[in-house]
């Protein structure tokens, strides 16, 4: 291998035919270049995918009441449906397979907030205990809202991370302080992180029972959240419809009714972009074994061309005393050589290139849904190029054994 | 340095056995300078091939300065080839993309011999046949007459023991087949055996034997 006068040769050879040094460079190039960014977008996707469910519970069942469609027992169509307080007890006591339980009472947008004569706006969340289970917080410092708060309905909050950065240096501890929001001081008792990303750690939770006495005079939830431990899809519609059941009888609207109460399985949406992640996982391969293909039997007939192409030369060779292994070795260093420079700029270019719109859209704060962080296996791709650089050197070994084996003088005679 | 005896040679197809050559004895001594002539289908350029190791005889013996070649390698036989034979071929049969001087030093490649001394040497044996000058030149940059002077360099430049001429004229114009000729006669005087094969026989007539072969026997 390390034959300097063989690798000039080998060099002078690729310099002076220099089209089909390109092409067969190109094929290769293209095949790994295409498998990268074909991955690349493929995992991007996915990866959106996953992000957009990190946020919530997957085991989670989302109640929202609303208007309802149908009469029931001489009662019109067109009534609102609310929750309030015994309603979460409700749930809480007399429905199985209940794990966490949490309401939640929205505040109306984002309110005023205030520390120290600095005035920032947020969106205030107002929950019990078991929230923190439901939206994957993770508490940095403090604690979360807790029982007590709930039933002495205490004036605390939690803050999260960027709401606490705003307001406070990096190595203040905000906890004790305290934050005025829209009017009423609130105690600082914890700052959080989430997964979900950055808007999720711009929020500020409250108790609800404090929230529903300062901003509001009944008892009222907009919504309730539960999740249903490692219930099964089936076990968790078994939970829905006895929720259904449960809330038609205390509220007077119909068990058919779905609009009257709307209600959100996350289990079953997760199960079906479990599917759906299949489905792209499949697409992947599909297309990009079907590029491999392509390249393979790309490189494989620029090789048996270049090996026809140099009957005549081999003949000479002969002639001039090559023997046969000095020939077929000479053609299948050339080809590795050609396959493998090339195969690694594809690889690189294509790294290149996803390396490149990973850093625009940081850059930029670019967030679709649709396409986040298109990492790329290095390895998988690696022993993509090398199948194909092995391939594309089998298939200039047939036809480059023939030439060799032909009469030197037929050979000469093309 | 050459001796056959009794050379056969057929061409086997699935219906057909023809035989071209049948039956063949000569001896050439070192230093001789022979032309094979005869007409086409006359197994002279079969004779030629078997003589260069390029192909193999079904019957007979056929020995190369005392080394029987029968049923030898291909390695063995490019090593034959490369130490002891040299080739001269009616279309040349240069590398396209290889300079005349490349194309001189290729059989010392198969030597093994160090590049920059080969291409040395390959400017040396250009200067004998007269293309100092064109040594850096590409085969279609040249004339024939040109380009079948840079093969004769390239035959001699291994120092072989025979030289095997493969109708050496048949592309060229009178003038230049007697400057080829020239070479040839330079070049046996030396001590280096030439074998012509040719069907014209004022060529043949310039060597100091002539074979005639017809329908694969010696006449």
């Amino acid at each position: 291998m390390l034959d300097f006068d063989k690798w000039q040769e080998i060099f002078e050879s690729l310099k002076k035919h220099k089209m089909r040094t390109l092409l067969t460079a190109f094929a290769v190039w293209w095949g790994i270049f295409m498998l990268v960014i074909l991955l690349g977008a493929g995992n991007g996707l996915q990866n959106s995918f996953e992000k957009n469910f990190g946020d919530d519970a997957i085991n989670s069942i989302w109640m929202y009441p609303d208007r309802t469609s149908e009469p029931y027992k001489g009662l019109p169509a067109g009534r609102w449906i609310r929750f309030n307080n015994s309603d979460f007890d409700v749930l809480k006591n007399r429905v199985e397979g209940v794990e966490y339980i949490t309401g939640r009472y929205y505040l109306g947008g984002e309110l005023v907030v205030e520390y120290e004569g600095k005035t920032l706006s947020y969106d205030v969340r107002s929950v019990h205990p078991d929230h923190l289970f439901i939206e994957n917080t993770l508490m940095k410092n403090g604690r979360y809202i807790n029982e007590t708060d709930i039933s002495e309905r205490r004036k605390v909050c939690t803050i999260g991370k960027l709401v606490k950065e705003s307001f406070f240096k990096e190595n203040d501890n905000p906890v004790g302080q305290r934050l005025n929001i829209k009017g009423t001081e609130f105690t600082i008792v914890g700052v959080f992180e989430d997964k979900g990303g950055e808007n999720e750690m711009r929020k500020i939770y409250i108790p609800i029972t404090t929230a529903q006495r300062i901003f509001d005079t009944q008892d009222r939830i907009h919504q309730l959240i539960i999740t249903v431990g490692d219930a099964t899809l089936a076990e968790s519609k078994k939970i829905e419809d006895n929720i259904r059941q449960e809330f038609s009888a205390r509220h007077n609207f119909s068990p058919t009714d779905k609009q009257a109460l709307y209600i959100s399985n996350n289990i079953e949406e997760y199960q079906q972009f479990q599917s759906i992640f299949t489905g792209i996982k499949f697409f992947i391969w599909f297309v990009g074994i079907g590029s491999i293909i392509a390249g393979v039997v790309g490189v494989s007939n620029i090789m048996i061309i270049i090996v026809k192409d140099r009957t005549k030369e081999i003949g000479i060779r002969k002639a001039m005393g090559a023997t046969p292994w000095s020939i077929v070795s000479m053609i299948l260093q050339e080809a590795i050589f050609l396959t493998g420079v090339a195969g690694y700029l594809g690889l690189l270019s294509g790294f290149g290139v996803i390396y490149a719109l990973q850093t625009f859209m940081e850059k930029n704060e670019i967030e679709t849904e649709y396409f986040y962080n298109p990492e790329v296996d290095f390895a998988s791709v690696l022993s993509a190029l090398i199948f194909l650089v092995v391939c594309g050197t089998l298939a200039g070994l047939i036809p480059a054994i023939q030439a060799v084996r032909v009469n030197p003088v037929t050979a000469m005679r093309q | 340095m050459i001796e056959l005896r009794n050379i056969r040679k057929s061409y086997r197809t699935e219906y057909t056995n023809l035989e071209v050559l049948k039956g063949i004895d000569l001896t050439i001594e070192q230093g001789e300078m022979v032309s094979i002539i005869g007409s086409s289908g006359s197994g002279k350029s079969t004779l030629l091939n078997i003589l260069g190791i390029l192909d193999e005889y079904d019957v007979g013996e056929y020995r190369l300065d005392g080394h029987l070649i029968k049923n030898i390698s291909e390695t063995q036989a490019a090593k034959y080839r490369n130490s002891f034979l040299g080739f001269v071929f009616q279309s040349f049969n240069l590398l396209s993309f290889k300079n005349a001087a490349e194309n001189v030093a290729l059989p010392l490649y198969y030597q093994k011999m160090d590049r920059k001394k080969r291409i040395d040497l390959a400017i040396d044996y250009l200067d004998r046949v007269g293309l100092k000058d064109w040594a850096y030149h590409l085969p279609n940059q040249m004339s024939g007459g040109q380009q079948q002077r840079v093969a004769i360099a390239r035959a001699l430049v291994s120092q072989p023991k025979v030289i095997l001429a493969d109708e050496p004229t048949g592309a060229l114009d009178s003038k230049t087949s007697h400057e080829v000729m020239e070479i040839f006669e330079q070049v046996n005087r030396e001590g280096i055996t030439v074998i012509i094969v040719t069907h014209e026989n004022d060529i043949a007539e310039r060597t100091k034997r002539i074979i005639h072969l017809k329908d694969g026997l010696i006449e």
